[in-house]
C-alpha cells in the first residue's frame, strides 16, 4: 500500500480510533463517516476502542501475498470487539491454542515491511488475554 | 421490458495457455459464439466484456475498446464497455447486455467475459485477487482469498458440524464432472484422499479446495426474444436476472457463513421468474473454493441452511442427483478465469438446455440457474434460463 494511502490510516491503525453514530449509538471500526442505519441524519464522531474482544472465526494462512510470505504460516482472524463491531487482524499466539471464543486484546505490533530499507508498516493485531 | 434470449455460445478451452494473449482469447470465444448464432459482424449493436484485472494481470486497461478492434469491429464504431464486479464481472456483463437488449436500447449484443492470468507469477495473482477484498482493512492485514473462505468455512464447521470430507466431496464431484467437459482445466477424477492429503493453503483449506489459476474466454450472442428463431431453432430465454450487492468485507457481513447478496438476487431471480429453488432443475454455482459451493445451495435454497455438507456428501447434487451442481465441473475443474466465469457458466446452462452437453447432459434438463460471486459476497448474480420462453 502507498504511503500516503497508509499515513493517512495511522491512528486508525495504531490506536484502534474507529467511530461512533451519537444518534443511533452504532460503533463502526474500520471507521465509515456514513452511518449504515442512520445514514445522513447519523452524527458521526471518532471512537477509541478499547481493544477487548473475542476470535470469531479464523484460518491459519500457509500461502500469503508477496508482502506477507515472510511471516507464513500466520493466524488470521475475525475478532468482535466488545464495543460491537467486528474487524480482520492477525492472533500472536501458538497454533494449538487458538480457538472460536477466544478472549483477546489489542497490541501494537509491525505488520509487513516494503524491502530491507523501505517503509515498515505497524498496526494493530491481538494477543490473547491471560486468565 | 422484452423478453431476451441466447441465440449463440462460444467458449475457449480453460487452462494455462501460455501461447494465447488476452485478445486473442476474447476473438476465439466471441468468434464461435457468433458462428453459433450464425450472425454477421455488422448486425452486432453493441459488446460487454467482464474482466477483473487486465490492470494487474496484462497491465492492460480499456479493453472495451481493444477487445472491439480486435474483433474486427472498430470500424463500424460500436459500443464496447469493460465490466468488472470481481470475480463476478462475467456475470455482470452478461446481465448489462441483458438488460441493453429488454431495454430497446440494442437488438444483437455480445456479452463477454476473459482473464489472462498466467501471464504473472502466483504471487502477484493472489494479491491482484486480494484486491477484491477490502485492500485497507483486509488486505493490508495479510487477509488472501482463501483465508477468508477459510474463515467462513471454520465457522460453517463450527456452526453446523460440517467435515473436511464434506468438503472434499464437492471437488471429488465437480473433478468427475470435469472428465466429461473436454474445455475444462482439469479433465481427471481425484479421490476425498487426494484433497485431505494436498498441501495446506488457508486452515482447513487444502490446495484441492481451491479453484485454480486460469486463462480463458467466454462469450454469448443475446438478441430480443421476439426475432430468435430467425437465428437458432434452439433460443435459451431469459427467466430472470438479478444482482445483488453486500458488505465488501467479510467481517462486516450479518452471517459469516451467508453470502446474504445471494439470497437477495436469488430471491428476486425466483419472484422474476415465478419459480422457487424446486423449480430449478440444474446449477452452475460459483465454487471458487469448496465451501463456497456448500453456502452456494444453501444460500440459493436448494438445501437448508447448514445442510450443504451434507447433502453433497449423499450425492444430491451430482450428475444423477436431484438437483445437480456445477455440471460443467465449476470453477474447481473447470477452471476459474475470474472475468470469463459468469459468462462460461451460462454457456454450460445454454448447452445443457439445447441438449447438446455430451457425455455430462443432464436429462430433461428444462430450467437452468447461474451463480456469480464478486470477492467473499461484495457482489452477488443469479441468472435463471429456460428452453420455454
Amino acid at each position: 500500500m502507498s504511503v500516503p494511502r497508509f499515513w493517512r490510516r495511522l491512528k486508525n491503525l495504531y490506536n484502534l480510533i474507529g467511530t461512533h453514530c451519537k444518534k443511533c449509538g452504532g460503533f463502526f471500526y474500520p471507521p465509515r463517516n456514513m452511518c449504515p442505519k442512520c445514514r445522513r441524519n447519523g452524527v458521526i464522531v471518532p471512537f477509541k476502542f478499547k481493544g477487548a474482544g473475542e476470535v470469531v472465526t479464523f484460518t491459519i494462512v500457509h500461502s500469503a501475498a508477496k508482502d506477507y510470505a515472510k511471516l507464513t504460516p500466520y493466524i488470521l482472524a475475525i475478532i468482535k470487539l466488545d464495543e460491537g463491531p467486528r474487524l480482520t487482524s492477525q492472533v500472536i499466539c501458538s497454533h494449538e491454542d487458538i480457538h472460536i471464543g477466544m478472549k483477546v486484546k489489542s497490541a501494537f505490533r509491525k505488520l509487513g515491511e516494503e524491502s530491507d530499507r523501505g517503509m515498515i508498516y505497524y498496526g494493530t493485531k491481538f494477543i490473547p488475554v491471560e486468565s | 421490458m422484452r423478453d431476451v434470449a441466447i441465440i449463440g455460445v462460444g467458449c475457449t478451452e480453460f487452462g494455462e495457455l501460455w501461447d494465447k494473449s488476452f485478445r486473442e482469447l476474447f476473438v476465439e470465444a466471441g468468434v464461435s459464439a457468433i458462428e453459433d448464432a450464425n450472425v454477421q459482424g455488422g448486425k452486432i449493436d453493441a459488446l460487454y466484456v467482464g474482466n477483473m484485472s487486465g490492470g494487474r494481470f496484462i497491465e492492460q486497461e480499456h479493453l472495451g475498446a481493444l477487445i472491439a478492434d480486435y474483433s474486427g469491429l472498430a470500424s463500424l464504431h460500436i459500443p464496447s464497455t469493460r465490466v468488472e464486479a470481481a470475480c463476478a464481472s462475467g456475470g455482470l456483463a452478461l446481465r448489462q447486455g441483458i438488460i441493453a437488449v429488454a431495454s430497446g436500447y440494442h437488438d444483437i449484443v455480445i456479452a463477454g467475459g476473459a482473464e489472462k492470468m498466467t501471464d504473472v507469477g502466483v504471487e502477484t495473482t493472489t494479491d491482484a485477487l486480494a484486491a477484491a477484498a477490502d485492500r485497507e482493512w483486509e488486505g493490508i492485514m495479510g487477509a488472501t482469498f482463501p483465508g477468508l473462505y477459510a474463515m467462513i468455512a471454520r465457522l460453517h464447521m463450527h456452526k453446523y458440524g460440517t467435515t473436511q470430507e464434506q468438503l472434499a466431496a464437492v471437488a471429488v464431484k465437480n473433478h468427475h464432472n470435469g472428465t466429461m467437459n473436454p474445455k475444462a482445466q482439469f479433465q481427471n477424477e481425484i479421490s476425498v484422499e487426494t484433497v485431505l492429503n494436498s498441501v495446506m493453503v488457508a486452515d482447513p483449506l487444502r490446495v484441492f479446495d481451491c479453484s485454480p489459476i486460469t486463462d480463458g474466454a467466454s462469450a454469448v450472442v443475446l438478441a430480443p426474444a421476439e426475432i430468435a428463431h430467425k437465428f437458432t431453432d434452439t433460443p435459451i430465454y431469459v427467466k430472470a436476472s438479478a444482482q445483488a450487492s453486500g458488505t465488501i468485507s467479510l467481517h462486516d457481513r450479518p452471517d459469516i457463513t451467508t453470502l446474504d447478496a445471494t439470497v437477495a438476487a436469488a430471491n428476486w431471480a425466483y419472484k422474476m421468474a415465478k419459480t422457487t429453488p424446486k423449480g430449478i432443475d440444474f446449477a452452475e454455482v460459483h465454487d471458487c473454493f469448496t465451501i463456497a459451493e456448500i453456502c452456494a445451495i444453501e444460500d440459493l435454497g436448494f438445501v437448508k441452511k447448514g445442510e450443504g455438507g451434507k447433502a453433497t456428501e449423499s450425492g444430491l447434487t451430482a450428475l444423477g442427483g436431484k438437483i445437480p451442481i456445477n455440471p460443467s465441473g465449476g470453477l474447481k475443474a473447470c477452471g476459474h478465469p475470474v472475468g470469463a466465469t459468469g459468462v462460461k457458466q451460462a454457456v454450460e446452462i445454454t448447452l445443457q438446455l439445447r441438449g447438446e452437453a455430451g457425455k455430462r447432459q443432464i436429462d430433461g434438463a428444462e430450467i437452468g440457474l447461474t451463480h456469480n460471486v464478486g470477492g467473499s459476497g461484495g457482489t452477488a448474480v443469479v441468472h435463471i434460463f429456460g428452453r420455454d420462453r
